[in-house]
């Protein structure tokens, strides 16, 4: 087997909010183009530590923060890259669909007006992106509607193009399906599995189907540690953790 | 049975008092616009008064609310607005921010007559505008912004978090996540606010007392350096303060009635707006 390149890894991180300690001594490395699943009992991290790598909690003030987040070996804290520029290379779909109050078109844009790119390309982009997340097709002949007004499923894939037409590296997405039905799930999971060509994703799930369907590799943590993390079939069918065996297996959580 | 008759007596009782409200309301309202209605004319609204205000109109009233209205509005809105901003968006929850929220907490219940006192020494007299419209302006101004900054950072409060996050998500910087999202999704909360503060800034006349406000002025004419005068001033000149009270009477319920009528207009924008904005 060949090493598969590693896009993004945390070294040694601890979080905490406030006096309590929510991440402890965390270890991760997600392989380029693949999709990386993060499971784990609720309260365990996950959505932390995903927020973690695009630096979402820089405004949250007694977040405190230890250790080292890289992205293609440069440092995410501290180091050449701001803020903003963290979360163009690394975008971030959340649980909850949160399309911004504006219509479709404004959308997908407005991360590329407010990133510079150049409005002769604008258009074009927005049009690829809807193409990309598969929502072109249902709504190119409203593109002026408020997103508010698109159905649960189609506001999460219109989150995802406005998230791909900033051609991030990393895409980070926070339990997308948990809010949608089978279908618009298998819509989700159908577009992320295409979107795994060009980007490398981490998707934190709580269903085992779905990761076992779509993840590569599979991390599994545990009140604010990882205990286990491998390729998803050895994570499933032949973990070396009890703790993981019983959680795969459903025994808790 | 007893918590029937506890039910009945509770109902009962908040029923009474909601009643009594009404009551008054619409006793008010009754003789207001019975008495007032008779004298409203075009010819009131748009004429000056005359033959020592027991005649004529109101025009230099009107202009003089609207103008000095206007003017609480231009100076009130931006500070109200940004502060606001600053307080939900930037400021941490320590003992400043919360003693800065506990003090503008008490502005609102300062008496008027208080922020009269104030404006007279700071802006009358420590700026030296003299009595003028734009002293009063900023006096009420002042008496407006407590509220606005109470109004705003409730509408902003209730923009979701995950709408900044969005905008963070794709690269915004904090200021354009506000200004470009948190900012329109809040917009009609914060107009209804600051609407409904200047229908109250327009009924004051304490504010305006020491600062600019004038018994009479024959050339309305909004010169901001100029003093004014103002319809809640008026109207307790006409019923208070006048040699032929009883002969001016019938103006006095006009301009009461005219005054209402500018606070009601202002409300029903406030009412427009939030109309507006929910149904789309
Ligand atoms: N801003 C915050 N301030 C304080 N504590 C927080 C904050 N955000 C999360 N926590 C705490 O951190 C812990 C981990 O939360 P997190 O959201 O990462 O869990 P999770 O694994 O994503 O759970 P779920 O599967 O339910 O989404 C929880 O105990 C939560 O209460
Ligand atoms: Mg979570």
């Amino acid at each position: 087997m060949i090493q598969e390149k590693i896009k993004l890894a945390a070294h040694d991180v601890n979080l905490w909010f406030g006096q309590k300690q929510i991440l402890k001594h965390i270890d991760v490395t997600f392989p380029e183009r693949k999709i990386t699943a993060l499971i784990g009992p609720s309260g365990c991290g996950k959505s932390t530590l995903l927020r973690a790598f695009n630096r979402m909690h820089d405004l949250v003030p007694d977040a405190r923060i230890e250790g080292r987040f890289l992205l293609d070996n440069t440092d995410l804290y501290g180091g050449p890259l701001s803020a903003t520029q963290v979360r163009q290379r690394i975008g971030m779909v959340f649980q909850k669909a949160n399309p911004f109050p504006k219509s479709i078109y404004d959308n997908v844009v407005y991360g590329l007006k407010i990133n510079g790119v150049p409005k002769e390309q604008q258009h074009e982009i927005v049009v690829r992106s809807l193409q990309e997340s598969y929502l072109w097709e249902e709504v190119k002949d409203e593109l002026n509607k408020p997103a508010v007004r698109l159905s649960g499923g189609q506001q999460q894939r219109l989150c995802i193009a406005r998230t791909i037409a900033l051609r991030p590296e990393v895409i980070l997405m926070d339990e997308p399906c948990s809010a949608l039905d089978p279908i618009s799930t298998a819509k989700i999971e159908e577009l992320i599995l295409k979107l795994k060509e060009e980007y490398t994703i981490v998707i934190v799930t709580h269903s085992m189907q779905q990761a076992q369907r779509i993840a590569d590799k599979t991390v599994f943590m545990y009140l604010g540690e990882v205990v286990e993390q491998g390729p998803t079939a050895s994570i499933f069918n032949n973990p070396q953790q009890e703790l993981t065996a019983n959680y795969v297996h459903g025994r808790f959580g | 049975m007893k918590r029937k008759l506890q039910f009945i007596a509770e109902w009962g009782s908040l029923l009474l008092s909601t009643a009594a409200v009404c009551c008054f309301l619409v006793v008010i309202l009754w003789d207001i616009i019975g008495k007032g209605l008779p004298v409203l004319s075009w010819e009131f609204l748009s004429s000056l008064p005359t033959d020592g205000m027991t005649k004529g109109g109101i025009l230099p009233a009107i202009v003089g609310t609207v103008s000095v209205t206007l003017i609480t509005a231009i100076s009130a809105t931006p500070f109200g607005v940004c502060c606001a901003i600053y307080l939900n968006e930037y400021a941490q929850d320590n003992w400043l921010t919360r003693s800065i929220r506990a003090s503008i907490r008490n502005l609102a219940g300062v008496p008027s007559i208080i922020y009269g006192l104030f404006g007279l020494a700071i802006f009358v007299q420590a700026l030296q505008l003299g009595t003028s419209l734009l002293a009063a302006g900023l006096t009420l101004g002042l008496l407006s912004l407590p509220y606005i900054i109470t109004t705003t950072e409730e509408a902003l409060r209730r923009v979701p978090a995950s709408t900044r996050e969005a905008a963070l998500a794709v690269g915004a910087t904090q200021l354009e996540s506000i200004r470009d999202m948190v900012l329109p999704s809040a917009i009609s909360g914060i107009l209804t606010g600051v609407v409904l503060a200047l229908s109250r800034a327009a009924g004051e006349t304490a504010p305006i007392l020491f600062t600019g406000v004038a018994f009479y002025i024959n050339n309305p004419s909004g010169a901001l350096n100029q003093e004014f005068m103002a319809l809640p001033y008026h109207l307790y000149m006409l019923s208070t303060q006048h040699q032929a009270i009883a002969e001016v009477r019938p103006l006095a319920y006009g301009t009461a009635l005219t005054l209402i009528i500018v606070v009601f207009l202002l409300n029903f924008t406030a009412f427009y707006i939030r109309y507006k904005h929910r149904s789309k």
